[in-house]
């Protein structure tokens, strides 16, 4: 069982998986080791990882030396394919275009979705993060707590491999013993910040990233993830057997041809196919869940990408995993007589609470870090230190004007040269040209640091995505339509993160490049920009107030689930995915065990 | 001559922008190409002039052949940049079909009139006939937009944006790492981080 055109699926699925990330792929891989029968729809192509990714080239190799374009904007070796914030056939209309007031929509039409080019950070949610109403009275508690998930963030890092410690740090969980990898050494920059960040009473400590810096534990962890299963401890060891070390070098966000770091096409996917319970579409553009008779799912209907044509495909529960806006606009196209505003909206909660990260970002140049000999800085492709959130007590005592925290993730060091390399550098030189110009290029080559802010945004009533009364895609599926605001929290945040870069920059002895904002709706990344969308089907307690309940399900259609980041009911400042997987993981176990139950 | 002399000399002897006469912004062909698609193949290696038709005519080629050497020229540790394949990289740049290219077209061939229409008022010949020392006259009055009088600061703009395309266009060459001793992109058994006796002369735990 692997991948089968739309003709060729069989009837008698347990399981039908809407897309094939992050969600998808932790969905698909924990039912099908179990024994569950799933085929998975993805809208975009068939992609192949190790066949397929630009491992070793250079920027020379590729057209206007690799930059972004709108075709690629993550520049051209970027692992997406058919994405980014704009499909060609594929829109999506904002209320606004202004920065302060826009949402810009991130798609990757292909196998793995997103996580093909992703970041790697992998940060778990802490306890504080799954009750922030209580904390200090705004947006939502979730219906579960750090302990309902914390066994399945252990379960997702053995099995894709995180690097990173145990700190002991407030709201910053550590791992069980033998979950992480080794973090990898830092770098001459990463170590400058963290010693001078110190002296600011900001402590700097390794990322978590999912870079295999060490072989995974192929002897103890697969019985560790599945117990009852000596047939998935058996396909899960030699498909880590199968997973070679970080070898230091190339990009992540090319993907990785040997596996080393984690996309759903490289650990994922791999064992739920060799389980033999697992069918792939590829080409397959969901549009809607369809209901049966007895209320409940009977399938999905779908573009068969390679005909144009309509196809339905049936299971006995659905989940969707489409990516939160994608699995929100498959539920608001789904309109029956049953639920006229899209399937399980009888809250009419569907679209509402989209919530993105708060992002702002500077660079900076350090003196100190000039003309240093000659270091191979690849590492694990940045992320070795990043500084969680340090200002806990501060914000509890009222002292802050913004109610959420955020962390920073740092990078330097002599990053391949490339086109930008020895740019906009008059601020320094002068504008130096001819032999100067190259002296100069020399001496401040991998001095320049840059920080990024990623900060909790509180889910509010306008940020919100509903179906847009008139326009369709190439398909004819009607498409999103988004509103967009942030709070005073957020813009406040925005500037306090660049009045820290600043601080930090100056304790490093070095210049700050450009203004510093002060104006948090200058300060802040528009919506959508920092790729961390989530909300939109949010879990919670009362079915009046959510969409789904604590096990992902929604309270409308008991066979309908969602799995990615749509049911989030609140936006950490931890970067979404490690939760989706374990969220994913959880759901899928529930979904097992009522169907043991024969209750699904 | 006195300096207040002089910057009227200077002034009064600045080729305006936009540019009239025989140097005015002709009908530059429009860009064709539709750039690569969503889905290129990544593992193949591409040539300026593959994907999109280039733009230069061969006069613009020389004359920007001459400029990229004035910005990075040989030294006793690199080639000059119109040696790596510049010139081909900034045709390539502004002929495709992208809005930072859009962008920058206009920006760079206008460029090129402006360097002939300043060096025929100062000296009477095109920029790529006169000797360095003249050409480097004309650079030095643009090479700092902040320092460049308002005259000359579309042509300062100009410069700065032919700086960062000669130097994106350099450093990302096989000569332009070498040139900046980058010894990544290499596969390690595994990762030391930096050496113990270069923490300790930057006083680092």
């Amino acid at each position: 069982m692997p991948f089968v055109k739309a003709k060729s699926q069989k009837h008698d699925y347990d399981v039908i998986v809407v897309g094939s990330g992050a969600a998808g792929g932790q969905s698909a891989y924990t039912l099908c080791m179990d024994g569950a029968k799933v085929l998975m729809l993805e809208a975009g192509r068939r992609y192949n990882p190790a066949t397929e990714t630009p491992m070793f080239q250079t920027p020379d190799q590729a057209p206007l030396a690799g930059v972004g374009t709108p075709q690629k904007p993550f520049g051209f070796y970027d692992a997406t394919v058919d994405g980014g914030w704009e499909v060609p056939g594929e829109p999506y209309v904002r209320t606004s275009d202004e920065p302060a007031g826009r949402f810009d929509w991130w798609r990757a039409r292909m196998l793995g979705g997103r996580t093909n080019h992703w970041g790697r950070i992998s940060l778990r949610n802490g306890p504080y993060d799954f009750k922030p109403y209580s904390r200090d009275g705004l947006g939502f508690d979730w219906p579960i707590a750090y302990e309902d998930v914390a066994p399945y963030y252990d379960k997702v890092e053995l099995l894709i491999g995180v690097y990173g410690s145990n700190e002991g740090l407030e709201n910053t969980p550590d791992s069980p013993p033998g979950c992480l990898l080794p973090p990898p050494r830092p770098l001459v920059s990463d170590l400058l910040m963290a010693q001078r960040a110190k002296r600011l009473g900001i402590a700097a400590i390794p990322g978590h990233k999912a870079v295999l810096t060490r072989p995974l534990d192929f002897r103890n962890s697969p019985a560790r993830l599945h117990p009852g299963s000596v047939t998935a401890q058996k396909i899960l060891a030699e498909d880590m057997r199968a997973r070679a070390v970080c070898l230091w070098a190339t990009p992540c966000g090319r993907g990785c041809s040997i596996r080393a770091n984690y996309q759903s096409t490289t650990v994922h996917l791999p064992p739920a196919l060799a389980s033999g319970n697992l069918d792939i579409t590829t080409d397959a553009m969901v549009y809607e869940v369809t209901l049966g008779r007895d209320g409940r799912a009977d399938g999905v209907s779908f573009i068969d990408r390679t005909t144009g044509k309509p196809q339905h495909a049936s299971a006995r529960a659905v989940i969707l995993a489409a990516s939160a806006c994608e699995s929100v606009r498959i539920l608001l196209n789904s309109k029956s007589a049953q639920f006229p505003n899209g399937l399980a909206n009888s809250s009419g909660r569907v679209g509402r609470y989209l919530m993105d990260t708060v992002g702002s970002s500077a660079s900076g140049q350090i003196p100190l870090l000039e003309s240093l000999p000659p270091l191979n800085e690849d590492a694990a492709d940045g992320d070795q230190l990043y500084v969680p959130w340090w200002l806990y007590r501060e914000q509890r005592a009222g002292k802050l004007p913004f109610a959420r925290g955020y962390h920073i993730e740092f990078g330097g060091g002599k990053r391949m040269p490339g086109h930008g390399t020895g740019a906009g550098m008059e601020w320094l030189t002068g504008g130096s040209y001819g032999l100067k110009l190259k002296q100069d290029v020399r001496r401040y080559y991998g001095s320049f640091v840059h920080f990024d802010g990623r900060g909790e945004m509180i889910p509010n009533e306008h940020s919100y995505c509903e179906i847009d009364p008139s326009v369709k895609d190439k398909w004819g599926i009607p498409v999103l339509r988004f509103h967009w605001q942030w709070s005073e929290h957020e813009l406040q945040q925005a500037a306090h993160m660049q009045r820290t870069f600043a601080e930090i920059v100056d304790a490093m002895g070095g210049r700050i490049h450009g203004p510093v904002q002060s104006d948090g709706a200058k300060a802040i990344a528009p919506g959508g920009s920092i790729i961390h969308e989530v909300g939109g089907a949010i879990m919670g307690s009362d079915p009046k107030t959510s969409v789904t309940n604590r096990w992902c399900q929604t309270w409308d259609v008991p066979n309908l689930f969602v799995t990615d980041g749509a049911v989030f009911a609140s936006n950490a400042d931890k970067n979404p995915t490690l939760t989706i997987m374990a969220l994913a993981w959880r759901a899928a176990d529930h979904i097992l065990e009522r169907m043991r139950r024969k209750e699904l | 001559m006195d300096r207040r002399t002089s910057i009227k000399w200077v002034l009064a002897a600045s080729a305006a922008w936009p540019l009239s006469g025989k140097y005015a912004a002709r009908a530059d062909p429009a860009v064709t190409g539709r750039g690569y698609g969503s889905d290129p193949n990544l593992l193949a290696v591409y040539h300026p002039g593959e994907l999109w038709p280039l733009t230069f005519t061969a006069p613009q080629r020389r004359l920007a052949g001459i400029l990229a050497d004035i910005i990075i020229p040989a030294d006793e540790h690199s080639p000059s940049a119109s040696s790596v394949g510049v010139v081909e990289f900034i045709d390539e740049w502004v002929s495709a079909p992208y809005p930072a290219s859009q962008r920058d077209r206009p920006i760079v061939l206008g460029g090129f009139r402006w360097l002939n229409e300043e060096a025929a008022r100062r000296f009477g010949k095109d920029f790529p006939d006169l000797a360095a020392v003249e050409q480097n006259g004309i650079c030095d009055d643009i090479c700092d937009e902040t320092r460049a009088v308002a005259v000359r600061r579309d042509a300062a703009r100009f410069f700065a944006l032919y700086r960062d395309l000669t130097a994106g266009g350099f450093y990302s060459t096989p000569v332009g790492r070498k040139d900046l001793g980058y010894i990544g992109n290499v596969p390690l058994a595994r990762f030391d981080g930096p050496p113990p006796e270069l923490l300790k002369k930057l006083n680092l735990p």
